[in-house]
């Protein structure tokens, strides 16, 4: 039903030239400086979202997507550092903000739901005194009843009550936990939501429930969403568009459909048909080989010791990312020829 | 917070004392020495009467002071007497009581350990907890760095280097006593800065001991807390850093500390001991020491247990105040 109703807008706002999109990250480079080396974990990741889209971003541990997510909040912190790139808000390079104004825009501009059914809510604050000083942080002078009225309606619209702003959060369960921080995330309408693994420590039952609530709570502000995780049927229920990274790489950018139905990228081909289907009963098939180490990247095209279809072109040299009809990116040599534009 | 759990605080907090006096009643006895005998005795030597006298002088006295009945008969009546707060009288200082010589010299030991505790529990938490916050700048975080050296430091020598140096050699502060010799305790300003500087010394000796202690488990604890999820989302929510400090960081890091602090207030006692003695002020420390070396068993027991009961009582305060600090607690109990 998602499916049908968003593959034409999807495919069209891929497009970088088309519909000024909200969110556009250019180019951006996060390396780790650890005692074993330099650890590349952005490696020039580009794509633009529009509003009122929806992004998944899917990938091994440690494939750079919660690294994405500090990133573009610029909350890197060392021994990591971002090298290069710009995070376009609205008009708004983060990357040129001061850190006051990165502060500000923080939650305002770009809000960031963490896992919170364990341990993002300050245990000896009420959750509303958590709320109330996310808003005096970024608005002046606004009036306590107005404060209030905010909060409430930010509780209302995950499906809590309002009363629970006077609950401590271990009175909470998990899964009303993890609404609150989408409560929190949405406080101030933002022009994008980032939020990194919300359903990851929920049981199956909530974890619908809260991809439902982040659902509702997009349609009410027009928030462009990122949605980092593992979980592909998830991702297929509730996403416009699907982003697969690998080794620090943006691999592919299309549709869910078409990142179902005819995945471009090897790994994604890989990925996809690892996943179990009514036809393949009790048969699963794995990707062969481990992600590889960030400190030891293989030349050429990280997955191409793990690539069916690696080439010697695969060895040594690193694929562009090539935008395919349709608007899809896909970052893999054997494309070059259907490219549009070479990015 | 109900009846029933402070209902079982007391109860314990009763125990506590019992165990304690026991303790203390039988400790003292397990010595031979007299302190009577060694009183008259002193008394002889410097002539009045003679040894004959003496032995009916100590007997009758052994009778007044109840030291001739069965150590257990003696037992039950120091515990009744415990619970009216009555230790009798000194057998050092006769005809003081014990109730007399503990009023006079608790002001002074109560305000040099209430200040000294309190500005250590403060300075040492404020600078473990700038220590371990990666914003702070680097000169703030490395203030911390000497009072941890200075804790290995024992009070005994801390005393002594800080009469020597700023006392005898600077001569900035008073070398000992409570009021410069002469004056007379009065209600004036100018007594009142003799007074205070008198205790500086006093209670530097015990603050610089102190603070590195709070700095270490403070820095421990910060470091712990600043990686914990709650302190990250508070800056994905744009807070300001002041305020990720307070609300965040420091009112969690600052829990276990309370109840270190409440853990510290027994050796507290002891390192003020030490130093009363060094900077020879009257206080509780000066006369327990002169009790213990004349085997004054009275005044033993009422200054230990006397010590004993506040110290309990303000543990039993802080698991009190505990629930209005974190909330977790409150409904478990």
């Amino acid at each position: 039903m998602t499916l049908a109703t968003t593959e034409s807008a999807a495919g069209r706002d891929v497009r970088p030239a088309k519909a000024e999109p909200v969110l556009r990250v250019d180019d951006l480079v996060v390396t780790y400086y650890t005692d074993l080396g330099r650890a590349r974990a952005l490696d020039n990741v580009s794509f633009t979202l529009a509003a009122g889209q929806k992004m998944g971003m899917v990938g091994e541990s440690g494939s750079g997507k919660s690294t994405l997510a500090l990133a573009m909040m610029r909350m890197i912190k060392p021994p990591g550092r971002i090298e290069g790139g710009h995070v376009w808000v609205g008009g708004t390079d983060l990357q040129s903000l001061n850190d006051e104004g990165m502060r500000k825009a923080r939650l305002s501009k770009i809000a960031y739901i963490p896992q919170g059914a364990m341990n993002s809510l300050n245990p000896v604050m009420r959750i509303g005194a958590q709320m109330v000083d996310a808003i005096k942080s970024h608005v002046r002078g606004e009036s306590r009843s107005s404060i209030e009225d905010r909060c409430a309606h930010a509780l209302r619209s995950v499906d809590l009550d309002p009363s629970v702003a006077r609950m401590y959060p271990h009175e909470l369960s998990g899964g009303m936990k993890q609404r609150v921080c989408i409560a929190i995330g949405i406080l101030l309408r933002p022009e994008v939501i980032i939020a990194d693994e919300p359903t990851s420590a929920l049981d199956v039952v909530t974890q619908r429930q809260v991809m439902e609530t982040i659902d509702k709570v997009q349609d009410d502000i027009g928030a462009a969403v990122i949605l980092i995780g593992h979980d592909m049927g998830l991702m297929a229920q509730t996403m416009d568009q699907v982003a697969v990274m690998y080794a620090g790489r943006l691999v592919e950018v299309a549709t869910v459909r078409d990142m179902f139905t005819d995945p471009k990228h090897p790994y994604s081909q890989a990925l996809i048909s690892s996943l179990p289907t009514l036809d393949n009963r009790g048969e699963f098939k794995g990707i062969p080989g481990l992600a590889p180490s960030l400190l030891r990247l293989p030349s050429g095209c990280a997955f191409h010791p793990r690539c069916p279809f690696a080439s010697e072109r695969s060895r040594t040299e690193k694929p562009k990312v090539h935008t395919l009809p349709g608007g899809r990116l896909v970052a893999c040599h054997l494309y070059e020829g259907e490219a549009v534009t070479n990015g | 917070m109900n009846f029933k759990l402070i209902a079982k605080r007391l109860s314990f907090l009763v125990l506590v004392i019992w165990a304690a006096s026991t303790i203390v009643f039988f400790i003292p006895r397990l010595s031979p020495r007299n302190a009577i005998r060694e009183r008259f005795a002193e008394l002889a030597r410097s002539g009045g009467f003679s040894p004959g006298d003496l032995e009916k002088i100590i007997a009758n006295m052994n009778q007044q002071f109840g030291l001739d009945k069965p150590l257990l008969e003696q037992y039950w009546s120091y515990l009744g007497n415990i619970v009216r707060m009555d230790f009798g009288y000194s057998l050092n200082r006769y005809p003081s009581t014990v109730t007399d010589i503990i009023a006079q010299a608790l002001p002074w030991t109560f305000f040099l350990l209430l200040v000294t505790t309190i500005l250590s529990f403060i300075i040492g938490n404020l600078l473990g907890a700038v220590s371990a916050w990666p914003k702070a700048p680097r000169w703030l975080r490395s203030i911390a760095t000497p009072f941890v050296l200075l804790t290995g430091v024992p009070p005994v020598i801390m005393g002594v280097l800080l009469l020597f140096f700023i006392g005898f050699r600077l001569k900035l502060l008073p070398l000992g006593g409570a009021y410069s010799i002469g004056t007379v305790p009065n209600w004036s300003w100018e007594f009142a800065l003799d007074l205070l500087k008198h205790q500086m010394l006093p209670a530097l000796a015990l603050i610089l001991g102190s603070v590195g202690g709070w700095v270490l488990s403070m820095r421990g604890m910060g470091v712990t807390i600043q990686g914990e999820d709650y302190v990250n989302f508070a800056e994905h929510k744009g807070l300001t850093g002041g305020r990720i400090f307070r609300d965040y960081y420091l009112r969690n890091t600052l829990l276990p500390q309370v109840t270190g602090l409440a853990l510290a207030l027994g050796t507290v006692v002891t390192s003020a001991i030490i130093v009363e003695g060094i900077f020879g002020l009257p206080g509780l420390g000066t006369v327990l020491q002169n009790a213990i070396k004349s085997n004054d068993f009275p005044t033993i027991y009422g200054i230990v247990l006397f010590i004993t009961i506040a110290i309990a009582v303000l543990m039993a305060v802080l698991e009190f105040i505990y629930p209005l600090l974190d909330p977790r607690v409150r409904n478990n109990q």
